[in-house]
């Protein structure tokens, strides 16, 4: 199975997630934001970082790269698609799933492990926690607090479209709302950071292994 | 050559940090009777020759698809002479 990862101007975390994707048994392969071609992979992690500098608003000039114009075609095919963190903000830009991410509330930057409850194991990101499962995965964002309409969030939480919710809101993100889900349940946003919680040598511990586990068991079964 | 404005701002029902760390500022410098600050972004675009219809029918597309997000921002377009 290859995951696809793509690299955007900018990006920090492709590396990790790239990493995080060989040790979860899947090929990790490179892509990049100035082509139009996903080299044949079976799943795409958008990592967090920054992308374009992130003027204008955070995922708004990387959501016309070249290389989304695929992400979205494929996506909307089903294929899985995870955005972490400003891959998060690149999704909901593209409007592959709803909302927006603004500003943290306190205004300061976030860095700290984050506890997070699994809220959606059925997505083809978090299939491998159980639902109501309470993990610790790293968070760093200055720009993760989600915000929709009343409707948009009454959606969500009606059609069990938040995948993870903050166990202590750290941004002022709606209803505590740490992750959502596509209709679909193939594209996946997260604030927080699974790649850089995949071993107990450095981070929080292994709990975010689970996401790339996850879509190895929805791309097999 | 003419000028098109086009001026971003968030939505009423949208937290504004930004102009809340610019309201929590003016204070401090004895600036008086502020009740409010909200933070939004003007883009200036030239075009070559006169502004028609269609040109600003334009300037609405690119309003819609880059300079705001519809989910957060309302934007206004207006003509400067």
């Amino acid at each position: 199975m290859k995951v696809g990862v793509v690299t955007f101007p900018g990006t920090l975390d492709d590396v990790d997630a790239r990493r995080a994707v060989t040790a979860a048994g899947a090929e990790a392969v490179a892509l990049w934001h100035g082509d139009h071609d996903l080299k044949g992979v079976d799943a795409v992690v958008l990592p967090g970082g920054f992308s374009y500098g992130d003027y204008l608003r955070c995922g708004a000039i990387a959501r016309f790269a070249p290389v989304m114009t695929e992400v979205v075609a494929a996506a909307n095919a089903g294929m899985p698609v995870l955005g972490i963190c400003n891959g998060f903000q690149i999704l909901c830009e593209s409007h592959l799933l709803p909302g927006a991410l603004i500003r943290n509330e306190h205004r300061k930057f976030a860095c700290l492990d984050q506890r997070l409850r699994i809220e959606n194991a059925s997505t083809a990101w978090t299939n491998q926690y159980q639902s109501g499962q309470e993990v610790t995965i790293v968070l760093k964002n200055g720009e993760g607090s989600f915000v929709a309409d009343e409707a948009t969030l009454d959606m969500l939480e009606g059609e069990g479209r938040v995948v993870a919710r903050y166990l202590g809101n750290p941004n002022g993100s709606q209803r505590d709302i740490a992750g959502i889900t596509n209709e679909r349940g193939n594209v996946v946003g997260l604030m927080p950071h699974p790649e850089h919680a995949i071993e107990d040598l450095c981070g929080p511990g292994a709990d975010g292994l689970g996401f790339f586990t996850s879509v190895l068991s929805a791309l097999v079964g | 050559m003419a000028r098109v404005v086009v001026d971003v701002m968030p939505k009423p029902e949208i937290l504004d940090p930004q102009g809340k760390a610019v309201q929590g500022a003016l204070p401090r410098l004895g600036f008086t009777g502020i009740v409010d600050v909200r933070q939004g972004k003007r883009f200036e675009i030239e075009f070559d020759g006169d502004i028609t219809d269609e040109r600003l029918a334009e300037v609405n597309r690119m309003a819609e698809t880059l300079l705001s997000n519809p989910v957060i921002e309302d934007f206004a377009v207006s003509v400067v002479a």
